[in-house]
């Protein structure tokens, strides 16, 4: 009997294993680390089965480790995400991912008459709330919330 | 010495805008002094405000400064496109710094970022107006020779008011206690209300004038525009109700001074000017010996 034919994408070798991002979210998580223009091999998988989120999605990045700056910085989007950091097979780390003080060049301010909507003018904000997420507009001082977030 | 720019009332810690009203009470006594001699200012108006443009001109000239600029953007390079980027970047090297008003919201943080000189903010959008803000804080000190304890009234459009609230924000450093009386269409936002609440100090709210006036040591009038209400029938309701009159003034507090940002329509009966608690065209004056005092700061100059 021939064997069925399967992908090998279980386990990376080297690498970080991004997990229980929410599947709505997985193209934005992508989008902010800039995966789309990885050389490195990159799997993921969407809309599988978890008991806390429903439907949530996973990322393997072969050779790829984050500092924690560019990883906290998908936590807008994927605020229970857990990275497992592998070598050799074996996960040598676990973290988890922190809303940053600032958010610089992610999000995009809701206030129509902000400076940052008319010109070029790369958005930063103060985290004024972490919980359920407010962002303060540096330029013009208006809080960005979660319902109307959007990810540039 | 490092640029510094005006921005937000924010940008300056209670001890340097105690330091900023102490220098425009030097220039109250004595305003024409040369000390711009030799800079110059550039004003830019994208958008037009006669009073902010001749109070910054003519806190500029008495100091003996040269102004370049414009009072609206037609008169621009904007009218070609320009970018306020690239606007900012060629008036930098022409001067030695710019006061300017912008109708977006922001812009001011912006230009302050990408000029070589620094900015003051004459009005962002709906957002800051710090020089307003010093000037009110000027007068409240001068006619209440203190900023500690006060009882601070706001009338009128309280939603919108920029001046207000950011006045309201400038005070909370200094134990005051707010009266809000505004209709309720235009109430004071609750985050302004919470931000009071943080700091645990207290305020009233009222939908009209009563007696309760008599309590105060400053009202801040300020103008209930039609075209805030969405209902023009709300409006007609209220538009008599926020108006103050000579005859209400009776019981108040000897101490008691009115202001108003300007320009005003009818929310100030004009039976009020003659009332020597009417202070509002003093308050406008003050606008020229604190501009002159902020110029000063910005620009390490001391007298």
């Amino acid at each position: 009997m021939k064997e069925p034919k399967q992908l090998s994408v279980s386990a990376i070798q080297n690498g970080t294993v991004i997990d229980h991002i929410p599947a709505k979210n997985l193209f934005k998580v992508i989008q902010i680390l800039g995966l789309d223009r990885f050389d490195n091999q990159i799997t993921f998988g969407t809309n599988l089965e978890s008991k806390k989120l429903g439907k949530k999605a996973i990322i393997k990045i072969s050779g790829k480790y984050f500092a924690d700056d560019d990883i906290n910085r998908i936590a807008l989007v994927a605020p229970d995400a857990k990275l497992n950091i592998i070598k050799d097979y074996e996960v040598i780390e676990k973290k988890v991912v922190e809303v940053p003080d600032t958010i610089t060049g992610i999000a995009r301010c809701v206030n129509p008459k902000c400076i940052t909507n008319f010109e070029s003018v790369t958005t930063r904000f103060k985290v004024v709330s972490k919980k359920n997420v407010a962002l303060k507009c540096y330029y013009c001082e208006k809080i960005t919330n979660q319902e109307n977030l959007q990810i540039i | 010495m490092k640029k510094r720019s005006l921005v937000s009332i924010d940008d300056f810690s209670t001890e340097e805008i105690l330091k900023v009203l102490d220098l425009a009470v030097e220039f109250e006594k004595q305003p024409v002094r040369k000390l711009l001699e030799g800079k110059i200012i550039a004003t830019l108006f994208f958008e037009p405000s006669t009073r902010t443009r001749l109070s910054f001109e003519s806190a500029i000239n008495r100091l003996g400064g040269k102004i370049v600029g414009f009072s609206d953007s037609s008169s621009s390079s904007v009218s070609k496109g320009e970018t306020l980027h690239d606007t900012i970047k060629m008036v930098s090297s022409y001067c030695d710094l710019i006061v300017m008003r912008h109708p977006i919201e922001g812009s001011a943080r912006f230009a302050s970022e990408v000029a070589s000189v620094p900015v003051i903010n004459a009005g962002d959008g709906a957002n800051q107006h710090p020089t307003q803000t010093i000037l009110d804080l000027y007068s409240i000190r001068k006619t209440q020779g203190k900023l500690d304890d006060l009882n601070i009234f706001m009338v009128g459009d309280l939603k919108y008011g920029r001046t207000v609230h950011s006045l309201m924000m400038a005070m909370s450093r200094w134990n005051t206690t707010f009266n809000f009386i505004a209709p309720e269409e235009l109430k004071m936002p609750d985050e302004f209300k919470l931000y009071l609440d943080n700091l645990g100090l207290k305020y009233y709210e009222h939908s009209d004038f009563t007696d309760i006036i008599s309590r105060a040591d400053i009202i801040y009038m300020t103008r209930v525009q039609k075209e805030r209400f969405s209902d023009p029938m709300e409006y007609e309701k209220v538009k008599n109700v926020y108006v103050l009159r000579n005859s209400m003034l009776e019981n108040t507090k000897p101490n008691m001074r009115i202001l108003h940002p300007l320009p005003r329509v009818n929310e100030i009966h004009t039976d009020v000017d003659s009332n020597p608690k009417a202070y509002y065209f003093e308050q406008a004056l003050n606008g020229v010996y604190t501009r002159q005092a902020i110029l000063c700061t910005l620009l390490g100059i001391k007298i």
